[in-house]
């Protein structure tokens, strides 16, 4: 049978000013202004946010779990790719 | 009572039994997201009512409180408008009645910011923005499911066509709305309908749904004079003061 369900929307949220809008968690809903309207209601009722991003679940385009070995392990001896030696100004100090 | 108290009561009242009808819907929406909209929406309306009626007992003076005003009033003495009692009926009436009657608080609200009852100015320009995003979500939902399937447009119509003549009480004259606009108290309700015009009928239209005819028919809650559903609501809504008196938790 089709059960036509509505589509999963990724819901980002960004907490304050400065900082970046991150994954909270996911919702359904039937086109994407409906999604925003959801993720208000689902994942800011306590304050959580002051800004939304939803994105349709499958627009996301995701790297393979198999693939950690090639992608990822070969950046751990690298160290002086750490930018850690910048002072950043104190309004975003938090970044 | 005087038209100050009785005007704070009618709109104490409103956003109450609102609240409540809205509050039936928990655990019961369609959908988990919808579920939560609408029970967010209620608790927004509930606490809106806590501040009038809390205003409210004050100007009364008679040493009651809003859970009083709430709990231990009956059928006569409330004075919501009777489109805010009327049952639920399925997800796109609720979503219906929502718009119709936040749109016309939305007025209201944005209307007696301006109130020289500093309290209910203060209160207003709080609830003004609560309002604002209850007309949103309702409004999304009325265009989606009156312009939607043959089923969804048929059953909002229904909802529409039954729903829409006790639309006329929000803007019908009393006494009290003449006694409050010259003490600069609040404005006088049928000021609010152009305003009111201006967002419901673009939205009804879009949701391709007709608007229908005016008749002759004013419900009178709002003079205390309620629907059948009224007491029902009471009974489940005042059950806990009744059976317990003064129980708090």
């Amino acid at each position: 049978m089709d059960r036509k369900e509505w589509p999963l929307w990724e819901v980002f949220i960004r907490g304050r000013n400065g900082l970046d809008h991150k994954h909270c968690g996911s919702l359904h809903a039937p086109d994407e202004r409906l999604a925003l309207q959801n993720a208000r209601d689902v994942y800011t009722r306590r304050q959580e946010g002051v800004s939304i991003w939803v994105v349709r679940a499958d627009h996301i385009v995701a790297s393979d779990p198999d693939a950690k070995p090639e992608l990822f392990d070969p950046a751990a001896d690298k160290i002086y790719r750490h930018p850690t030696f910048f002072k950043l100004p104190k309004d975003v100090d938090h970044m | 009572m005087t038209p100050h108290l009785e005007y704070l009561l009618r709109i104490g009242d409103s956003t109450l039994i609102l609240g409540q009808r809205l509050a039936e819907w928990c655990g019961h929406a369609p959908v988990l997201e919808e579920d939560i909209a609408l029970a967010n929406v209620a608790l927004d309306l509930i606490g809106q009512s806590r501040l009038v009626l809390t205003h409210a007992a004050g100007v009364e003076g008679a040493g009651r409180d809003e859970d009083q005003l709430a709990f231990l009033r009956t059928e006569g003495q409330f004075r919501n408008v009777t489109l805010v009692e009327l049952p639920n009926g399925d997800f796109g009436r609720t979503v219906l009645r929502s718009f119709l009657f936040c749109a016309f608080l939305r007025e209201l609200w944005t209307a007696l910011a301006t109130s020289s009852d500093t309290g209910l100015a203060a209160i207003a320009a709080k609830s003004v923005k609560e309002s604002r995003y209850h007309v949103q979500h309702a409004g999304e939902w009325v265009i989606r499911l009156g312009d939607g399937t043959d089923e969804s447009h048929a059953r909002m119509q229904r909802a529409l066509d039954d729903l829409w003549p006790y639309t006329a009480e929000l803007f019908a004259a009393t006494p009290v709305d003449d006694a409050v606009r010259t003490a600069g108290i609040g404005v006088d309700w049928a000021s609010l309908r152009t305003g009111w015009e201006a967002t419901v009928l673009p939205a009804l239209d879009e949701a391709t749904l007709g608007v229908p005819a005016a008749s002759a028919f004013v419900s009178r809650g709002k003079l205390g004079v309620h629907s059948e559903h009224m007491g029902h609501l009471l009974t489940e809504m005042q059950y806990l003061q009744r059976t317990y008196p003064g129980a708090t938790w």
